[in-house]
């Protein structure tokens, strides 16, 4: 089974990261443009409509650039991810996936490695996205004592760390069976779409038709935005005229639905990188 | 054939893609120390047999044992045991000569120490010392390929497998890398290669096998194999093709005749400077007129297409005599 040599797989990944200076600061400038373009026009009016309707008594109001930016953290860690596993069609075509596949080593290593730097590329750009976000006026943390507000960025880090590695771990999947990028890249554009817009990162998932609300409720970014708004935010707020209450045990099951994901995805993966031949 | 001493020993290898038999109870064994080379022309079969030995395809039929380890049973084993020079390029551009060779060290598991000093020795060996900390991408052809040949030899392998390792070198470099090989054999690594490349073939390998639609069609020596088709290739472009052809079949020490381009192409069983006048005088005598004549010493190309029956891939054919050495190209 897998031991240390997923580090090595790690190891050149980051390398990579690292050397593709424009991929790399792209990258990281790509949310925080999201956040301030997309975030500070749309909550220009939405804070209009959502100021029209009073907050029940005794529940905290955010704005909408609060709302959302647990949504654009989410869907930053989405795409990164789902682009995770690109890296595999570039080695496989041009690169070093003959030489990775002949060594002695289980194929869980590649698995996981891929997803080990999934997590680091996506844990950046969260902190990143968090500290322009908190820049901007997002109102995340607030009255927090300094240790809650500790524990409430391990959480959030513990989600974006295991939505990641499900997506990068389908993303691989998926890039291990594909022959070029172009056709990479319309699967990858194909899945974000309704996994994107079918779920509560942009607006309330609640008001959704049934069939939609289904397709929400099993959506994986939205547990990730439910767990990222209850760490960040609290367990009850309004924003956009409707209140939000999370239980702790509705966090547990979408942090467990989220593991259930990642385990999943790890499984289909280590199955399509054993079935791969590069020859 | 087989005996203790065999590195690499198979036994009935078969392998389909789907309908398309590719491989065909395929036997060989390679001694341990030797330089083996594999050969055939495209689609016959090679890759798909190297492909296998180097754990890339499954093993579909047939006993595979690489240094005492058992390839169905046990891949990972045989993994440790071989070094690997793909046929394309298989590095990342963006890393350095060192960052590769350490990526590879780590991948096998070898200690940092190991690692290390294998580094330092490869380096020197291939003559890449000073491109330590270059990246891929600034390096030239030949380069990168010694850089694989040392990377296959990190791990200090049993078995070295060379999938065409001069493809596309010119000459010069070509020479350099079969010094590299033939030091590293010296040292101990057998070494099984593939090529297009008969002079090379020639020159490195202590033992040849041609393989052609899935199966062997001839193994052994380079001598022996070059010797079995008579001592002289004698190639002659007459008037009259089918009565010169006639003539030569009469003749005493000279073995089989086909055609080739617009002549005949015969080999002698005797020293053909002798054997020579001898034909042009019977053809003197039957009145054929010969219009061009040319001996020379059958090469290995004479010896792969004798056994393959078609010229390499992009070889021009009709030429006469074409010179030894003469390669396909890719």
């Amino acid at each position: 089974m897998a031991d240390l040599r997923l580090l090595t797989i790690y190891w050149r990944d980051m390398l990579r990261f690292v050397r593709f200076r424009g991929l790399l600061i792209s990258s990281l400038v790509q949310p925080a443009l999201w956040l301030a373009f997309f975030g500070i026009a749309m909550s220009s009016s939405f804070d209009v409509i959502g100021s029209q309707i009073p907050a029940e008594p005794g529940v905290p109001q955010v704005g909408y650039l609060t709302f959302m930016c647990a949504g654009v953290i989410s869907m930053t860690t989405l795409f990164t991810s789902l682009f995770g596993g690109m890296s595999l069609i570039f080695d496989k075509n041009w690169g070093l996936l003959r030489e990775v596949m002949a060594a002695p080593m289980s194929r869980a290593n590649i698995v996981l490695g891929t997803g080990l730097s999934g997590i680091t590329k996506s844990i950046i750009q969260a902190a990143i996205i968090l500290g322009f976000g908190l820049v901007l006026g997002v109102q995340f943390f607030a009255g927090y004592t300094p240790s809650r507000a500790v524990l409430a960025i391990a959480g959030i880090l513990a989600f974006v760390s295991v939505f990641a590695l499900g997506f990068v771990f389908l993303s691989a999947a998926i890039a291990i069976t594909m022959e070029s990028p172009e056709g990479m890249q319309g699967i990858m554009t194909l899945l974000t779409m309704p996994i994107f817009f079918a779920s509560n990162a942009l607006y309330p998932a609640q008001a959704f038709p049934p069939a939609l609300q289904l397709a929400a409720a099993v959506n994986p970014l939205t547990h990730m935005v439910t767990g990222i708004r209850f760490f960040a935010i609290g367990p009850v707020f309004s924003a956009i005229g409707q209140t939000f209450r999370y239980s702790v045990a509705d966090i547990a099951v979408s942090f467990g639905a989220l593991c259930l994901f990642a385990t999943v995805m790890f499984l289909v993966a280590l199955r399509q990188v054993r079935r791969a031949r590069v020859t | 054939m087989s005996g203790d001493d065999d590195v690499i020993r198979v036994e009935g290898l078969t392998h389909r893609f789907g309908d398309l038999l590719a491989v065909d109870s395929v036997s060989f064994a390679v001694r341990a120390g030797e330089v083996f080379s594999f050969l055939g022309p495209n689609g016959a079969g090679k890759s798909t047999v190297i492909n296998v030995l180097t754990t890339l395809l499954p093993l579909q039929d047939g006993e595979v044992v690489i240094a005492g380890r058992d390839l169905r049973s046990n891949p990972d084993r045989v993994r440790e045991a071989i070094g690997i020079v793909f046929q394309e390029t298989t590095l990342d551009r963006d890393m350095t000569v060192a960052e590769t060779l350490e990526f590879h060290g780590r991948l096998y598991g070898l200690s940092r120490e190991e690692r290390r000093a294998r580094v330092d020795e490869l380096v020197t060996l291939v003559e890449l010392g000073a491109k330590r900390n270059i990246l891929i991408k600034h390096l030239s052809g030949g380069m990168k390929r010694r850089l694989e040949i040392a990377r296959g030899l990190m791990t200090r392998p049993t078995v070295l497998f060379l999938d065409e390792p001069t493809i596309g070198l010119d000459p010069q470099t070509r020479a350099r890398t079969w010094d590299y090989l033939k030091a590293v054999n010296r040292e101990g690594t057998t070494i099984f290669l593939t090529t297009h490349y008969m002079d090379e073939a020639d020159q490195l390998s202590d033992r040849i096998a041609i393989i052609d639609h899935g199966r062997i069609v001839a193994e052994g020596r380079p001598d022996a194999l070059k010797n079995a088709l008579g001592r002289d290739l004698v190639y002659l472009e007459t008037g009259e093709n089918g009565r010169a052809r006639a003539v030569l079949d009469r003749a005493p020490d000279v073995g089989s005749v086909r055609e080739k381009g617009e002549g005949l192409l015969a080999t002698v069983t005797d020293d053909g400077t002798r054997v020579l006048p001898r034909i042009l005088d019977a053809l003197h005598a039957e009145g054929v007129p010969v219009t061009a004549i040319n001996m020379k010493k059958p090469s290995m190309d004479d010896v792969f297409i004798h056994h393959t029956g078609r010229a390499l891939r992009d070889e021009g054919a009709g030429k006469p005599a074409p010179p030894p050495g003469r390669a396909g190209r890719r």
